[in-house]
């Protein structure tokens, strides 16, 4: 269980992480959401203690992280797999961890095993790794301790398509297992394949959470037409909420109520659907797209 | 999820037994093996003994045979003790920022005094033990130069004098490790190293040459020159007081310092 109260960070008047608080629980896979520099990684480097909060505060199973006795073993943390020395093994890298944490030099050999290394690929030394290696020797490393709580900043970068779908049936079932995932991701379709929980974050700001579940059942419908001015006309005058999307339209309503406003309109669809998620990716393009260097997202 | 069953399940798995604390004698194992377990680690340490097989032949090969007794070995020895084990500790502080290793190694320990603690711990005991390793080496070469050259083998160092070196070299040592904690950056600290071990003593000695009011004031000011006492083999008290003074302020202090920023700074 994670538990972030208040969370805030400033650095000179820039606030990287604002006022954030969630829960990630137990059993679950709570999926940490937003575009890159909205304050993910910063706000899982606070709760591991690598950078000290403005105001607010983290806790881990119930205590700070600094008042771990032994973190290895009840918080597995993945934060940057390049940030290791590039003259060590990958064996070697687990095996300090392991002396660190006290445990049997066996579970370096199980989790190389876990995490498909073989015995010539861990005896090279990093700088020689691509970064899918480096992404499972971190996982090998946060696994190590058997801990009750993985934190993973952004674990399925540089992972190829088998090496996505081998760490998300891992996640599922280390949660499946009891155990509490925090992973954070800048795409939300690789986000919404695994989790349970969502916590969307946009310039440092909690925009949306909840269960997966809940946020894309609020979506309401898509639909297409040619005719878009005549649709709108008719869902205005019954009375329906909508927001037009870069080719569809998005209706705070269930798809039969929109097609009867469509029929009584006399506008022919193009397509009719409920609209999963879809508003889940429109308000994270608009998050986006305030931060895109590019300017244009729609 | 029902609030009830969120709460079963937190009691549930809060009920595993808290491990115990890290001991400090395993945060010590696991950084005596960071310090030889790549390969830059490995030959850095291969080379306090390489070094000093070296200066030993050097002297064997270049001293006159008049001159050949234990302290030319000693003094030969000492050179390269010097430059090299302030590096050594520098580097096993730096290599956490500059390698990033950091990252995990104060996820895995967060009370990183302990680790820094640990760091100074396994330098002390490399300095010693090099410094006996080179003494034990020079030994060896006075025995074996002075039967090439068949002269009397002369053991010129006494224990206290030897003793004196150690703790020079130690405190050598003690200001790379500082200037690794102050700066936090492999290259800044051996460059600082060199300014401060091998620039700065000819200045202040030109300075002392030129000034009498600095002449006056220099052991009580100078850390390199206080230090100096300790090559000469003789220590009154009095140039214990200054290797004391000048050691709290130009060791200690900017070490606080350093350690103060260590703690509150963000690992990147």
């Amino acid at each position: 269980m994670i538990k972030v109260e208040s969370l805030s960070k400033k650095y000179g008047g820039f606030a990287a992480v604002d006022d954030v608080s969630f829960t990630a629980r137990p059993g679950r896979v709570t999926g940490f959401l937003g575009p890159n520099g909205a304050g993910k990684t910063t706000t899982m480097r606070i709760m591991v203690g690598l950078t000290p909060a403005s105001s607010g505060s983290a806790t881990v199973s119930g205590r700070r992280f600094a008042d771990l006795p032994n973190p290895g073993l009840e918080v597995g943390v993945l934060l940057d797999a390049s940030a290791q020395h590039a003259g060590r093994t990958g064996r070697e890298i687990l095996t300090v961890a392991q002396r660190t944490m006290g445990l049997p030099a066996g579970r370096v050999d199980e989790m190389l095993d876990l995490v498909s290394l073989t015995p010539t690929e861990s005896g090279r030394r990093v700088r020689n790794y691509s970064l899918g290696m480096r992404q499972r020797l971190g996982i090998a490393a946060a696994l190590l301790g058997e801990p009750e709580v993985l934190i993973l900043d952004e674990p399925a970068n540089g992972l190829d398509p088998a090496g996505i779908r081998w760490m998300r049936d891992l996640l599922r079932g280390y949660a499946d297992r009891g155990g509490t995932v925090l992973l954070s991701s800048h795409l939300l379709h690789e986000i919404e394949v695994i989790a349970d929980d969502l916590v969307v974050i946009g310039n440092g700001r909690i925009v949306a959470q909840g269960t997966k579940s809940e946020l894309l059942a609020a979506a309401g419908t898509l639909v297409r037409t040619r005719d878009v001015p005549a649709l709108t006309r008719g869902l205005v005058a019954a009375g329906l909420e909508y927001s037009e999307m870069t080719d569809a339209i998005r209706v705070d309503a269930d798809p039969d109520v929109v097609g009867q406003v469509a029929l009584a309109t006399g506008v022919a669809l193009t397509e009719l659907r409920s609209a999963e998620g879809a508003g889940l990716e429109e308000m994270f393009l608009e998050l986006t797209a305030d931060t895109q260097r590019e300017g244009a997202a729609a | 999820m029902t609030a009830i069953a969120v709460e079963h399940e937190t009691t549930a798995r809060t009920a595993r037994p808290a491990p115990a604390r890290i001991p400090t004698t395993r945060l010590i194992a696991v950084e005596l093996r960071k310090s030889f377990d790549t390969r830059s680690g490995f030959w850095l340490m291969a080379s306090i003994g390489i070094l000093a097989v070296v200066a030993t032949g050097a002297t064997i090969l270049f001293a006159p045979d008049s001159e050949l007794d234990y302290e030319a070995f000693a003094s030969a020895i000492g050179f390269p003790m010097a430059v090299i084990l302030p590096i050594i500790a520098a580097l096993s502080v730096t290599s956490e920022w500059s390698q990033r290793t950091g990252l995990t190694t104060f996820t895995l320990v967060p009370h990183r005094s302990r680790v820094i603690g640990a760091k100074l711990a396994v330098s002390i005991g490399i300095g010693v033990v090099s410094m006996l390793v080179a003494a034990a080496i020079g030994a060896l070469g006075n025995v074996l130069g002075t039967a090439i050259t068949g002269t009397d083998t002369v053991w010129n160092v006494s224990a206290a004098e030897l003793f004196y070196i150690v703790v020079a070299n130690v405190l050598g040592m003690l200001v790379g490790f500082m200037l690794g904690v102050l700066l936090r950056n492999s290259a800044a600290a051996i460059v600082g190293y060199f300014v401060y071990g091998f620039a700065l003593p000819p200045l202040t000695f030109l300075l002392a040459e030129n000034q009498q009011w600095f002449k006056d004031l220099q052991p009580w000011v100078d850390f390199n020159f206080a230090q100096g006492n300790l090559f000469n083999g003789v220590m009154t008290g009095d140039n214990w007081a200054q290797l004391a003074v000048t050691s709290l302020v130009w060791l200690v202090l900017p070490l606080a310092v350093g350690l103060r920023l260590v703690l509150r700074s963000e690992v990147k």
